[in-house]
């Protein structure tokens, strides 16, 4: 056990600000999506009344499909895409070009969004794609691949790679190797590239919004432009519901790994 | 491999391409005339004002979040067990929350009938409610609120790391606090400052949704700069070049905080992952 610092009353204190800060809106929001308030009285009371409306709302249902199906796609395409690439770059000694790809796999992480999503924009144009599902899966793999790559290939390198060796030893042949041995020691990075992946894709507006044309609407395009048309209480609902999943997600994690970073 | 060949590497190659052309009569690139004059039309003072106030925004979003977010994860980082969970889980919770829906939230603290509004009509404090629900104090908020997570979640795996007895040590050397924290702790949480900060000045500095949702009419930045010049104004050329104005300040600002710390910040969105 490390000898920790005591948590005195002024490291809470100061810390304080920053949680306020980080969890009013979103506790704000989840207590509007239960409330009516009626124009007349100015009362308010408890309800279920925008789920329902959200239930009706078929364009932001339609939006969310669509969504789920985007991120389903680009994560899918995206891990297989990542794990390629971690391996050649994890396993293949020094290639001509080793570097400069491992600067290229950083540049969508520090690149702003706008500029990858304008770049895609003339691009899809100059080739004369149809903007629509096909160019915004496209973009997300694009932006979602670095992140897979990073996170199988610091798994690559993390275990012993004797094994490997040893199976080869025993007469596995390479393909067994990589079935039998690699694969499932590398299946957890991948499951959790592929869910960083699909968030990546269900979160994404400024891309999604460059690259989409009309033909799809994104549940974050429809969330768009309906808070530019005003404040919208369906929107409370949904938030609330989303936010229930993110909450459930986070915590079934901690319960897996326990709450430790790296 | 080749796919960010075509779809990054040759994408970015054309906004610099796009950058020296004009712009046709309907909308479209011309090439008849190759040379820098968008970049000259750059330096217009209305331009440069907007370059300066997304520079500003973007630095005091940095700072604020600094402020903020340092004794968060110091508080992660010394807190035990049951605690630590909880507060992990309520800077992971808005970090994996839907960009848009914490924007949306922000709006509607802010808003009219919101409880902010409410409060200081009580108070009877003299903020004007315009400048409260739309304009440079809304843009911040939502920008600091926003990437706050950014900063905490690098910061506090560095800090994680760190040896606590090495203070005790320090101390004992006749080293004061702040000596102690100025020599022993922060250069060895430095990567993870220095990738929080970029992870939050970077996108800071091309943000397009908060000014819009939050900024009003006024608050016009290098994000909706470019955006209003591709899908409003249809002048191509123009936006590339502001584009490419944005990412030669975005590669000042790593070769300033020094190299790949991409990849420690990388980690730790993993380590984030629920």
């Amino acid at each position: 056990m490390k000898t920790l610092p005591r948590v005195s009353a002024s490291s809470v204190a100061a810390a304080l600000p920053g949680f306020v800060l980080l969890l009013v809106p979103l506790v704000l929001l989840v207590i509007r999506s239960f409330v009516v308030r009626s124009p007349l009285t100015g009362e308010s009371e408890w309800t279920l009344h925008w789920y329902f409306k959200l239930w009706e709302n078929g364009a932001l249902t339609a939006a969310l499909l669509s969504s789920l199906w985007i991120g389903l796609w680009s994560s899918l395409i995206s891990t297989v895409l990542g794990t390629l690439a971690a391996l050649s770059l994890a396993r293949s000694g020094g290639f001509p070009g080793k570097k400069l790809l491992d600067s290229i796999l950083q540049i969508p992480l520090v690149l702003p969004e706008i500029v990858m999503g304008i770049a895609l924009l003339i691009w899809f144009v100059f080739l004369s794609v149809t903007l629509g599902s096909l160019s915004v899966v496209l973009a997300h793999v694009t932006f979602s691949v670095s992140y897979v790559v990073l996170t199988v290939r610091a798994r690559l390198e993390g275990f012993d790679t004797s094994l490997e060796d040893a199976a080869r030893d025993l007469g596995a042949s390479s393909w067994q190797v990589f079935r039998r041995v690699t694969f499932p020691l590398i299946l957890p990075a991948m499951i959790s590239g592929a869910l960083m992946a699909f968030t990546l894709s269900f979160d994404d507006f400024l891309i999604t919004f460059f690259v989409s044309g009309v033909g799809v609407d994104t549940l974050p395009l429809r969330v768009y432009s309906m808070i530019r048309f005003g404040v919208s209480p369906e929107l409370n609902a949904l938030s609330t519901l989303l936010l229930g999943v993110t909450v459930l997600l986070a915590g079934l994690g901690f319960k897996k790994s326990g709450a430790t970073p790296g | 491999m080749s796919w960010f060949a075509v779809f990054l590497l040759i994408p970015l190659g054309f906004i610099l391409v796009y950058s020296l052309g004009r712009r046709g009569t309907y909308g479209g690139v011309l090439f008849d005339q190759v040379d820098i004059r968008n970049y000259i039309r750059a330096l217009d003072p209305i331009y440069i004002g907007i370059l300066w106030q997304s520079l500003k925004l973007a630095t005091l979003t940095t700072v604020s979040c600094l402020i903020l977010g340092f004794p968060i994860a110091w508080l992660l980082a010394i807190s035990k067990k049951p605690w630590r969970n909880w507060l992990v889980l309520a800077v992971v919770v808005p970090f994996w929350t839907n960009f848009i829906v914490r924007v949306y939230a922000i709006k509607l603290l802010l808003s009219e009938q919101g409880p902010l509004q409410a409060l200081i009509s009580v108070l009877g404090l003299p903020l004007l409610p315009e400048t409260l629900g739309s304009g440079f104090f809304a843009v911040m908020l939502g920008m600091i609120t926003n990437y706050l997570p950014f900063l905490v979640l690098p910061l506090w795996v560095s800090i994680e790391k760190f040896d606590f007895t090495q203070l005790e040590a320090a101390k004992d050397l006749g080293a004061t606090r702040v000596q102690s924290f100025f020599r022993v702790l922060l250069p060895q949480i430095r990567g993870g400052l220095v990738s929080g900060m970029i992870f939050v000045f970077t996108p800071a500095l091309g943000e397009f949704l908060i000014p819009d949702l939050l900024g009003g009419a006024r608050t016009m930045l290098l994000g909706n700069l470019i955006t209003e010049q591709f899908l409003k104004a249809r002048d191509w050329p123009f936006g590339a070049a502001i584009s490419i104005l944005l990412i030669a300040l975005v590669a000042v600002a790593l070769a300033l905080g020094g190299r790949a710390p991409a990849r420690a910040a990388g980690q730790s969105k993993e380590g984030a992952l629920p």
